[in-house]
């Protein structure tokens, strides 16, 4: 667990990794900082952070009755454990209220088109811009970039009449209506739009550092654009590529704006995220819900954090200013 | 339509599973045919078809989903509700002048100056704390995890940190009700309270971007040069005038960036809001006011405003933020 010590700030960028291993033995405790009291303090915070996330799981496991009437902290003198909250929450549930457990694959369904997509689409252009010489290429690449600013606020309604009515411009049609409202295609879609600025900018930074002669070599072998970005390209950034596929993963499956609007409301493409927030609403006082139903959706993205959290925190810093 | 047609909540599972697999089979075989295609075509048609094939895609995706409803929503904000008559500024003087809004604008404000200036201040003191400790990694990674919640999840949890007994003879489910009555003082009904509640509301992202401060500082710090440590020692600055006179400015670019980023992220909040009260009892931002506007409201005029006074916050901060990182690049 000592990955998050080791990645730089900011920069998605191999060159980082230089800074690792350099905390000499010069750097021993000679300060209160380095002491016992600044350990303990650290610890407290530690434990206040985690403390309101543990009462939610205990309550999980804590019969409905229990949850509803004693505080979670009465369960350390009386105990009760059940895993009928889960159950319930999970399985239990009729067409019109429909169990989590669908939800819970909806996000499946949404979040991989929805990671897989970007990922493919901006590791193409970023390839391009990086290695593509024509006219205006660094202008283009800054224009992308600063595309980064536009909230995704400012794309819901245009983007959301585009996907329902079609697009004219008088009596010409430049898009008929899709049909495709009220399945995943226009979440798909909209994740895939709004993850471009960041997504080429992050992936633009990784593939300009492949060394130039790597590039020659290929081209002097034969090699063109589009084998060089089979045998050299895509193998090299597979590091790049996974950094961001799981920032864009952990952006998708947590996101509840995106799966809220274009989900057009309809419960059987609804994600998990617009379920629960659905839920905390309309029943705010079922804790027995809520506590199993939060924790079932915890758990996708915390399993990622603990098992990747390298990668993940490389491209939670590199990614942070999406949205 | 939903009920007509499925009797089973389970009946639509198949088809989607279908939609599912046969959206990632599509693209894998464009893909897949593409390259097939192109590499079997003469060198001067590759060289016009690359463009079209690395840089189309993503242009296309940019211009359909950015830039044209970026223009189309200035153009909307200007007309009324249902985009039918053109009515000026109407739409931006109605957000500064409405009551309700202008308590909008007031708690945006107050979420993107405590939600940075908290979150840095406390990452600060956990990454300095941890600078030499022991077990720091897994103290790091506590105080991390929040990051990897999603702001609905975080939502819930913090909802039940809250929770009000408005029965005095029933027992407390909410740890903060039952602090407070511990040290003998009377809980008040926490997520109705204004101005209170938006402070309670603001805890739940402070919890969230602390663990982004420290991670982000905490390298900062690392990246530090020993030497310049050794030589404040040899001076004799200790603990707290080192922290200040040599730490503090040299991560000082960290900080901003940190400080940014963290803006950005409370200026565009909503999940928190629309979870935890829905944007009733005083506690709504622009963000959500926008939703409300536009969907709930239906008025396209007034929801594209928000939208383009929302822009226009996040613009000069990130445009800010962008230049602090390349001169942190050029640094190192």
């Amino acid at each position: 667990m000592t990955a998050i010590e080791e990645i730089a700030p900011v920069n998605l960028t191999p060159a980082r990794t230089k800074s690792k291993g350099m905390r000499l033995t010069s750097r021993k405790q000679n300060n209160i900082f380095g002491s016992p009291i600044a350990s303990f303090f650290a610890i407290v915070i530690a434990l206040v952070w985690t403390i309101p996330t543990f009462g939610l799981f205990i309550s999980s496991i804590r019969t409905p009755a229990d949850i509803n009437n004693t505080g979670w902290w009465t369960f350390f003198t009386n105990p009760s454990f059940t895993l009928e909250n889960y159950n319930t929450v999970l399985f239990e549930g009729s067409s019109v209220t429909p169990p989590l457990s669908l939800y819970f694959l909806n996000s499946f369904a949404i979040t991989i088109p929805a990671t897989v997509f970007p990922v493919v689409i901006a590791t193409f252009a970023a390839y391009a811009l990086a290695w593509f010489d024509f006219k205006g290429r660094d202008l283009l690449f800054y224009t992308i970039f600063a595309m980064q600013v536009i909230p995704l606020q400012l794309a819901l309604i245009p983007l959301l009449q585009l996907f329902a009515n079609g697009l004219k411009i008088g009596d010409a049609t430049l898009l008929p209506p899709l049909g495709i409202t009220g399945t995943y295609i226009p979440i798909w879609i909209a994740h895939t739009m709004f993850a471009m600025p960041i997504a080429i900018f992050l992936l633009h930074n990784f593939l300009s550092q492949i060394p130039r002669e790597l590039m020659e070599a290929a081209r002097v072998d034969g090699a063109d654009a589009f084998k060089t970005f089979r045998m050299v390209v895509l193998p090299l950034s597979i590091p790049a590529i996974a950094s961001f596929a799981i920032f864009q993963f952990l952006w998708v499956w947590n996101d509840l704006l995106v799966g809220l609007t274009f989900g057009g409301g309809k419960r059987e493409i609804a994600p998990l995220m617009v379920r629960l927030a659905e839920l905390t609403g309309t029943r705010g006082g079922d804790w027995e819900l809520l506590t199993a139903g939060a924790f079932v959706s915890i758990i996708v993205p915390v399993a990622v954090f603990f098992a990747l959290q390298r990668y993940f925190v490389r491209g939670l810093l590199a990614g942070s200013v999406k949205g | 339509m939903w009920i007509v047609t499925a009797r089973s909540p389970f009946a639509t599972v198949l088809p989607n599973i279908v939609l599912l697999l046969v959206g990632l089979v599509v693209f894998v075989a464009i893909i897949v045919l593409i390259f097939v295609l192109s590499e079997r075509t003469k060198e001067k048609t590759q060289n016009r078809l690359k463009y079209f094939v690395f840089l189309g895609p993503a242009l296309l995706l940019l211009i359909i989903g950015l830039i044209y409803p970026a223009i189309r929503t200035l153009y909307l904000s200007f007309f009324d509700a249902r985009s039918e008559n053109f009515i000026g500024l109407q739409n931006y003087i109605w957000a500064f002048t409405q009551p309700e809004i202008l308590i909008v604008l007031r708690n945006t404000l107050i979420w993107t100056i405590v939600v940075p200036i908290a979150s840095t201040t406390i990452g600060l003191a956990i990454a300095y704390l941890t600078d030499r400790m022991k077990y720091a990694g897994l103290v790091k990674s506590l105080i991390f995890m929040p990051m990897a919640i999603s702001f609905v999840g975080a939502s819930i949890i913090w909802k039940f940190v809250y929770a009000y007994q408005p029965d005095p003879n029933k027992e407390d489910i909410g740890l903060l009700s039952a602090i407070f009555k511990a040290i003998g003082l009377t809980p008040p009904n926490w997520l109705l309270e204004a101005p209170l509640n938006t402070f309670l509301l603001i805890a739940v992202m402070v919890w969230i971007q602390t663990g982004f401060a420290m991670v982000v500082l905490s390298a900062a710090m690392k990246a530090v040069p020993d030497d310049i440590i050794e030589a404040s020692m040899l001076d004799g600055a200790k603990g707290w005038a080192r922290f200040t006179r040599i730490t503090i400015p040299m991560i000082w670019g960290s900080v901003i960036v940190v400080l940014t980023t963290i803006t950005v992220t409370s200026l565009k909040v909503f999940d928190i809001i629309r979870t935890m009260t829905g944007g009733n009892f005083q506690t709504s931002v622009i963000a959500n006011e926008m939703y409300q506007q536009s969907f709930r409201a239906l008025n396209y005029g007034t929801g594209s405003a928000l939208a383009m006074i929302l822009f226009l916050g996040v613009l000069p901060l990130i445009i800010f933020n962008v230049r602090q990182v390349r001169k942190e690049r050029e640094v190192h």
